[in-house]
């Protein structure tokens, strides 16, 4: 794809985030569309691109009342956002729509209308994982961590600086769940939740969403927000089951991802100003670290502990507190891309002075699933 | 225990060689006939060459710790926590999901990289579980 020919030009989170026990995920969906739509000074009836995950198109585009030309329900977890921003930038591009509307919304606190996860019991997770005792994220997306430990030397009081860091973050954006100061004494004092992880490394569970609204970079230039180019973009998918990765010393989809949305922006590691890494849990940084190239494994637990990620630092990472602190509803890849939006507006409440280039990588599903954008403010 | 909530595999027409492998005492893995690869979970083509001759054959039972969490909360129905999930690579190659047992279930006393070696746990008249547990010797 050719970069900076498609740009974000409505961006919005829900009026609330957190605990929202007076709407259905369904409204979390519209309240985020709707905010969106005002931020891009549009219309509903100018949306003709629609994508979102786990909730169908047909849903939320009814609810909604857009009669799209194209729709995108790819849903492969938290990162889903991410692969709905490289297909929305390739159909705009081909002429297929003009204007995309990517809403994410879950109930993921408060449970008002959001159907039950399930694994079916003759489906590969129901015969291979389930009868083992896994139960929700926790109990798998943490598998491979003592392996990647072991393998590179990471320790525990590395991990828990994940959490601490980004809790700084957290202390300055006044939207974050949680932002009291922790020390990694609280971290690794914090109740055990899945062996190495404790609470305090584990994300948040709330309700939210968020949507963005994609078109051609010629139209960007006429909206009243400042454009933010699509520069790259990168995806792939490994496996639904955790323990048939191919390695838990890397993830392959991160590799795979990571990767191609730093060729097609022809960035190099040193370009970058601004940093996202999807933290469901605690060791998501350090593999994205790792896997996109940024250093060796071995280094990534010491470059976090040692505050090379934190305010004021070189490499900005989860600048709004991340998953960890921030908020998470379940599928967190796009609070990450509003974030990435936000600083290269300009407007974070944690702003990196001077910001141009903003790498977003998203994961889904227990390493299943990966999806990563390089934006831009300058085209 | 609250044993029969246990999550319960249901085989499919693809998998049923494997299930009644478990509870037959057998732990069965498949290779392929034109390329040698041994893989798992089951399916009737070989995942790395696409040849649809494939192999059933017994597997060693052999392995060793690959990784594992020790889940607290919240537990699976019919799980007393703290329990652990382990992932065991085989002595053939491919790894599965298993929970090691006659051993506690601490961090001192699961070693990544310690010898295992298969067990089977029957959990109703269908369906026997593969687990592991350390080697002996």
């Amino acid at each position: 794809m050719r970069k900076n020919q498609v740009a974000v030009v409505g961006a919005a989170e829900t009026t609330e985030l957190g605990v929202i026990p007076n709407a259905s995920q369904l409204q979390l969906h519209a309240d985020a569309a709707l905010n969106a739509i005002a931020d891009a000074g549009l219309k509903l009836s100018d949306i003709d691109g629609f994508a979102t995950a786990v909730e169908t198109p047909q849903q939320v585009c009814h609810y909604l009342g857009i009669k799209p030309t194209w729709v995108d329900g790819t849903s492969v977890g938290g990162c889903s956002f991410m692969l709905h921003v490289r297909h929305a930038a390739a159909a705009i591009e081909a002429g297929l729509c003009k204007t995309v509307l990517i809403t994410h919304a879950e109930s993921g606190k408060s449970m008002i209308g959001k159907q039950p996860r399930f694994t079916a019991p003759d489906s590969l997770n129901g015969q291979f994982e389930a009868p083992y005792g896994v139960y929700g994220p926790p109990s798998m997306f943490p598998i491979p961590v003592l392996r990647f430990m072991k393998t590179y030397g990471i320790t525990h009081e590395q991990l828990a600086a994940v959490a601490v860091v980004q809790r700084e973050w957290a202390a300055k954006n006044p939207r974050a769940m949680m932002k009291d100061p922790i020390t990694v004494t609280d971290v690794l004092n914090s109740r055990m939740i899945a062996y190495p992880f404790r609470l305090l490394q584990c994300c948040l569970v709330t309700d939210g969403g968020g949507a963005l609204i994609l078109t051609s970079a010629d139209r960007a230039r006429d909206f009243p927000r400042k454009p933010v180019y699509i520069m790259g973009t990168g995806e792939s998918v490994e496996t639904p089951m955790v323990s048939q990765m191919e390695t838990f010393n890397s993830s392959r989809a991160f590799k795979t991802a990571g990767p191609l949305a730093f060729k097609e922006a022809g960035i190099k590691h040193g370009d970058v100003d601004h940093l996202m890494i999807y933290d469901a849990f605690a060791h998501l940084p350090l593999f994205g670290l790792g896997d996109l190239g940024f250093m060796p494994y071995e280094e990534t637990g010491k470059f976090i502990a040692d505050g090379n990620t934190r305010p004021g630092a070189k490499l900005p990472l989860n600048t709004n507190g991340g998953g960890l602190s921030y908020m998470h509803s379940g599928m967190y890849g796009m609070y990450a891309l509003q974030e990435s939006v936000r600083q290269m507006r300009g407007i974070a409440p944690a702003q990196v002075p001077n910001a141009k280039i903003s790498v977003c990588h998203g994961v889904g599903g227990m390493f299943a699933a990966s999806g990563t954008i390089v934006f831009t403010n300058e085209r | 225990m609250a044993e029969p909530q246990r999550a319960r595999p249901k085989p499919t027409p693809e998998t049923q060689h494997f299930w009644d492998g478990t509870k037959a005492g057998e732990l069965r893995l498949q290779r392929c006939d034109a390329c040698a690869h041994v893989y798992f979970p089951p399916r009737p083509f070989c995942p790395s060459c696409a040849s649809r001759k494939v192999s059933v054959f017994k597997a060693s039972g052999k392995g060793f710790l690959y990784s594992y969490v020790i889940n607290h909360r919240p537990a699976a129905p019919g799980f007393t926590p703290p329990y652990a999930i382990a992932v065991v690579e085989l002595a053939e190659g491919p790894r599965m999901m298993s929970n090691i047992i006659d051993c506690a279930q601490t961090p001192e006393a699961l070693e990544l990289d310690m010898k295992l070696e298969v067990a089977f746990q029957e959990l109703d008249d269908k369906i026997t579980l593969p687990v592991f547990r350390q080697a002996k010797g």
